[in-house]
């Protein structure tokens, strides 16, 4: 799994640069978020535009670094995601889990 | 004008790198099926997807096994009708007893079978001696 990293406004962004993410990558994905939450205090940001597909491994990864994060009352948000990616989210009803928005100055405002 | 009938016959080894190039298969086949009156870019996503997940599956339940083991997808098209066929030598399992997604508390793992079930028309396996497939009808 490919990452870009920084920080903006007290906040880790995470931005995932491959445009796939299965049961190839999605461990990487998991333990990379998990470590990030241990590490704790700043919101993760999670940088979703670059990926075009998502399976229910990717999901799963991405529902551990919440869960994770949550049980640290820490946050976890999810930005630029993808149409077709999205509708991932909403037939498996975790959109309504995770904290989403549209693009990260949405996401930054929030912390305002 | 689509042929009347594609097969595509692929073996790979057991290992996860191989997945993207069985869904990219999956998302190919879709843009050719010039019949198909639906959405075909959802349909492209959908089979991606499920061939994905079918041999992300059988990857799965093939491992601690020889490391040579092959998993084999088949993919055929007629005309109203599309076929996968995943055929894995692990010690297989039982389709009745995955239990669905409970959505007000999502877990980590068991949306795979979910997602075929969702999006195809018609999922069975087969436990058999010399091993087992997952066979997946879409009705096009």
């Amino acid at each position: 799994m490919n990452f870009k990293q920084e920080t903006i406004n007290g906040c880790q962004v995470l931005s995932i640069q491959d445009e796939r993410i299965d049961a190839h990558n999605s461990a990487g994905l998991k333990a990379e978020l998990l470590q990030r939450v241990e590490q704790g205090g700043e919101p993760i940001i999670v940088q979703l535009e670059q990926v075009r597909f998502i399976d229910s491994s990717g999901l799963g990864a991405l529902l551990s670094g919440h869960k994770q994060a949550v049980a640290k009352s820490g946050r976890l948000i999810l930005v630029n995601i993808q149409p077709p990616v999205l509708a991932m989210f909403e037939i498996t009803r975790l959109n309504r889990v995770f904290e989403i928005y549209a693009d990260l100055n949405e996401a930054l405002a929030t912390q305002a | 004008m689509s042929p009347a009938i594609i097969q595509v016959d692929v073996i790979i080894p057991t290992q996860t790198r191989y997945l993207d190039l069985i869904g990219s298969i999956g998302e190919r086949i879709a843009k050719e099926l010039d019949s198909y009156s639906g959405d075909r870019n959802a349909l492209a996503y959908h089979l991606n997807l499920v061939l994905t997940e079918a041999t992300a599956n059988a990857i799965k339940h093939a491992q601690d096994k020889d490391p040579k083991d092959t998993v084999r997808i088949c993919i055929h098209i007629e005309e109203r009708q599309l076929t996968i066929k995943v055929y894995d030598h692990g010690q297989g399992f039982d389709l009745e007893e995955v239990p669905a997604p409970d959505f007000e508390h999502p877990k980590e793992n068991g949306m795979g079978l979910f997602f075929i079930r969702t999006f195809m028309d018609s999922v069975t396996y087969t436990r058999q001696t010399d091993g087992n497939v997952l066979e997946i009808i879409k009705y096009l």
